[in-house]
This record gives structure tokens, C-alpha cells and sequence, in this order.
């Protein structure tokens, strides 16, 4: 409860810095609209010049993308910490949510919330819509319960990695250049998984299952595939609880080793 | 006066070495990059044996050195100006004798060797052992491509210190910088070559210099660009290079104007 009345006055204090910086807030929506449209039209390309990837036609290869930007979207207005180890690790800033009560994750994350990405959300869902009309999928009431269930399990992962990949900050001293690059990989999980070889394949389905965010779950909606991935959706939650309670451990015994960087 | 400004490339090259252990995870990644993209083209392919102009031996080449070059081109200049233009540090540097920007050139150059030498190198070893990379073998090819790859270097540098110093203008550039990354990446050809784009995107890609940076020296490495052209892409580069002088000047001029540090 207390957690609750945090996070709104959070919400509050954020509502009141952004309005200082009005003219941002519309860039920031904009530009995270682009990134997206960025994606798309590399789809799109991709689908001038074949008719199918490894089975899957166009329209199903940005209904994946449709699904994948709603996880996406929570994901990043809840947890846009992509400069943890230089605001908190390198500046210090993690001295100062250590001594208050609220567990610190929580407070870095209020502090960081973002809502303005939730937008992609609402995007990625009209893109699904049109896509579900466009391939006349039949539609069911429990379909809406299936896609909660899996964006959570979808959003839970992505929360688990980013967490860990930001308390590795508290590990290695030096500001590592691995978020980035973590940004490329994660969309590889978008595509068919079956275009990849075995071992990327494992990578993307179990290692750094990105596939969960996005193909595995959304496929589960689709026509069926000769290699049948939506038997796998239903482990979509269970490898949300997996990821994000070894991504809180990690985070947890990190804080417990942190020493603060002088200064 | 030079030799203050070379000590910044060797400060920062010294630096980047003291992080060293960041980019070995970073050729791990670049190669799982590329391993993604290889069998991502693998399967757009099937089995047509040319697409746009490329061979599908040509494309997987085209892959592993458009992402090798930008493990050496890539930089942070954007976010470091932003956060000095941000934290009011830019005051100090703007008092200090020498000029703001080339110091920042220096200290991107001084990145780019480490990142050369320790990154792009390495992981071009490790690329090649694990996907049917060719690599050209006259030594021509290689020379004209290292100087294209050093005007990649400038002309993304250039772009990088564009966007931070937006952040005098509008205090806060963190989507402008991110949007600026992923048009990079897209529209200098590193996910995909120009040539596949759609005719009307392509005619706008000949007109932006983003082409300049990945584009053009990849097809040249892949012997794709024939050898009476390679003269004129790599003078489209140089006119970028000069080209994009011209609003750095510009903006740099009119942001010192109406600088105002925000606490600090």
C-alpha cells in the first residue's frame, strides 16, 4: 500500500519536471515512435525481396513486431534505467536511495519512470488488430486473457534482463558498454527463430530468451507452423517468474557489495 | 599547439584500455550480431543466388564489415556533449584555451584506435572463422577501404557532435540521440544495404550523408561498387566530410550565444 502511495507521488514529481521541459516530452514521444517505424520499415524491406521468412508470411512477421512493442512499451516506461551505472554507480546517486526505506530497485525505478513510452504500447496494439483482421485469425474472448498473460510474462523477462545487465554495475567498477549492445540483440527475437541456427536459436529461446518476448508468445495466436513454437507460449509466464527472480537476486547481491565510489 | 591536442587522442586511447575488459563481451555480442543477421539474410535469400545487386557470398562478407567498421566508428561524442552541455561543465571547457569541438574530435579518434586496434581487429579474426567471410585480396582494395573507413569515422563524429550540441537548445536531447542511433544504423546501410531499399527511399538516402558512413565503404570492400567509381564514392565522402563542417560551424556559433548553465 505504502508502495502504492509512493509511486504516485513519484508520479507526481515526475508530471512536475517534465512540465518544465514541454517541448521535450513531444520529442521524446516522437523519436520513440520513429524508433519503432525504424523497425517496421526494415520488415517491410526485408519483405520486397521474399515472399516468406522461414515460413512466415509479412503480415505475421509484424503482428510478432505488433505484439512485441506492447511488452516493449511497459517495459521501457517502467524501467528506462539505462544510464544506472553512470547516475547511480559513477555519480553516486545509489548512496542516497540506500538510506531510505522503500526497497532501492523500486525507488531507481520510480525515479526513472517514463511514461511517455507507453504510447508504443497502444501502437504496437493497433498494428496486432490490423494484422489479426488482415490474416482472418478467428477471435476468441480467451485470446484477450492469453495476450495479458503473455505480456506479462513478456514484460517480467525483459524487466529480469535489464535488471541483472544494470547490477552488473555493481560487479565490474567500469561503466559497461554491454546495455547497448543488449539493444541489438533483443530484436532478434522478433523474427522467426527457425531462420537461426541451433545455437543462436538456444540463445534466443533460453539464455537471453528474447524469443519470449515476442515470437514464441505471439505465435501462439497465429496458424500453426510445421515446427509448432506456440507450444512453447505457455512457458511465456513461467520464464517471466524465472528471468525477473534471478534478475532481483542478482540486483539484491549487488547492492549488498556495493561500496559506494568515494568522492 | 598540436601536440596538446594529440596528447588528448593518447589520454583517451589510454583511457579506453583501462575498460578494455568491457569490449571483450563487445566482440562477443558484435558476433552474435552477425551471426543473426547472416542466417536473417540466409533466409531472405532461400535460395535466389543474387539480390540487389549482391551475391549472397557478397552479402555475408557485406555483413560482417559493416558491423566490424562500426565497432571502430562508433562513439558516444553525442552523449558526452550533451552531458557537459547538461551538467554546466561546458562552461569550464568553454573558458579553457583550445577549441571545444577538436578536443572532442581528438577524444573520438583517440576511442576509435582503442576500439581499431582492440575491437574491430579481434573480432573481424573471430568473424571470419565462423562465417564464410571473403575478404578481398588486392592490397588496393584494402588501402581505398581504410581511408573510406577513416571518413566514416569523421562524417559519424560529425553527426555525434550535431546532436549534442542540440542540447543547448532544448536541455534535454535524449530522444533526439537515441532516434539518431537508430537512423545510423538503418540508413547508413549497417542492417540493411541501400541498394535494398525501395526506389523512392533510396533516391532520398543519395542526398543524406548516412550512406557515407557504412554504405558506401562496405560495397567497396565487397567489390560490389565497380573499380572506375570507387574515385567518386570516396569524393562523395570528402564532400560530406566538408559539407557537414558547415552546420557544426553554424550551430556551435549561434548555441555559445545563448548559452545559459543550468545550475552547476
Amino acid at each position: 500500500m505504502r508502495y502504492a502511495e509512493l509511486f504516485w507521488e513519484y508520479l507526481k514529481n515526475y508530471a512536475k519536471t517534465r512540465l518544465t521541459y514541454r517541448a521535450d516530452f513531444w520529442i521524446e514521444v516522437l523519436s520513440d515512435l520513429l524508433f519503432q517505424g525504424m523497425n517496421l520499415i526494415f520488415i517491410l524491406i526485408v519483405f520486397q525481396h521474399t515472399p516468406s521468412l522461414g515460413g512466415w508470411s509479412e503480415a505475421e512477421v509484424v503482428f510478432v513486431y505488433g505484439f512485441f512493442m506492447i511488452p516493449f512499451g511497459i517495459f521501457s516506461t517502467f524501467f528506462s534505467i539505462w544510464n544506472f551505472s553512470e547516475r547511480y554507480i559513477v555519480k553516486g546517486e545509489m548512496d542516497r536511495v540506500l538510506t531510505r526505506p522503500a526497497h532501492n530497485l523500486y525507488q531507481v525505478l520510480l525515479e526513472n519512470v517514463d511514461p511517455p513510452s507507453l504510447i508504443g504500447s497502444f501502437v504496437g496494439a493497433v498494428i496486432m488488430v490490423i494484422c489479426w483482421t488482415q490474416l482472418g485469425l478467428p477471435f476468441h474472448v480467451m485470446d484477450i486473457v492469453m495476450l495479458l498473460v503473455f505480456v506479462i510474462g513478456a514484460v517480467l523477462i525483459y524487466a529480469g534482463l535489464y535488471t541483472a545487465l544494470s547490477a552488473l554495475s555493481f560487479y565490474s567498477d567500469a561503466p559497461t558498454g554491454i546495455v547497448p549492445l543488449m539493444y541489438n540483440i533483443q530484436n532478434y527475437g522478433r523474427y522467426p527463430v527457425n531462420i537461426y541456427n541451433k545455437m543462436i536459436r538456444f540463445v534466443l529461446t533460453w539464455l537471453l530468451p528474447f524469443a519470449f518476448v515476442g515470437v514464441i508468445p505471439a505465435s501462439y495466436f497465429l496458424e500453426q507452423k510445421a515446427d509448432d513454437l506456440s507450444r512453447l507460449a505457455w512457458f511465456t509466464p513461467i520464464m517471466g517468474i524465472i528471468v525477473f527472480g534471478l534478475g532481483l537476486a542478482f540486483w539484491n547481491n549487488g547492492v549488498k557489495r556495493y561500496r559506494g565510489a568515494g568522492s | 599547439m598540436m601536440s596538446a591536442y594529440i596528447d588528448f587522442i593518447r589520454i583517451r586511447f589510454l583511457m579506453m584500455l583501462a575498460y578494455r575488459v568491457n569490449y571483450y563481451s563487445g566482440i562477443v555480442i558484435y558476433a552474435i550480431n552477425i551471426g543473426a543477421y547472416y542466417f536473417l539474410w540466409q533466409a531472405i535469400y532461400g535460395d535466389k543466388e543474387s539480390l540487389a545487386g549482391f551475391t549472397v557470398a557478397q552479402m555475408t562478407t557485406y555483413v560482417a564489415v559493416s558491423w566490424m567498421a562500426r565497432a571502430f566508428y562508433f562513439n558516444n561524442l553525442d552523449r558526452e556533449i550533451a552531458n557537459e552541455i547538461r551538467d554546466g561543465s561546458v562552461a569550464v571547457q568553454l573558458i579553457r584555451p583550445y577549441s571545444y569541438l577538436f578536443v572532442k574530435m581528438m577524444q573520438g579518434f583517440g576511442e576509435g584506435l582503442f576500439r581499431m586496434l582492440l575491437f574491430m581487429v579481434p573480432g573481424m579474426i573471430v568473424v571470419c572463422l565462423l562465417f564464410p567471410v571473403k575478404l578481398p585480396t588486392d592490397l588496393s582494395t584494402w588501402l581505398i577501404y581504410l581511408v573510406m573507413l577513416f571518413f566514416s569515422f569523421l562524417i559519424n563524429s560529425q553527426i555525434n557532435i550535431l546532436t549534442g550540441l542540440f542540447a543547448f537548445f532544448v536541455e534535454n536531447n535524449e530522444g533526439m540521440m537515441r532516434m539518431k542511433r537508430v537512423m545510423v544504423d538503418l540508413f547508413s546501410g549497417v542492417v540493411v544495404p541501400i541498394a535494398f531499399f525501395p526506389g523512392w527511399l533510396s533516391g532520398i538516402m543519395q542526398w543524406l550523408p548516412f550512406q557515407a558512413i557504412t554504405y558506401l565503404p562496405s560495397a567497396v570492400f565487397t567489390g560490389r561498387t565497380p573499380s572506375n567509381e570507387i574515385a567518386g564514392v570516396l569524393g562523395l565522402q570528402v564532400v560530406w566530410f566538408l559539407g557537414l563542417l558547415l552546420p557544426i560551424w553554424f550551430v556551435w556559433r549561434t548555441a555559445r550565444k545563448r548559452t545559459f548553465v543550468q545550475g552547476g
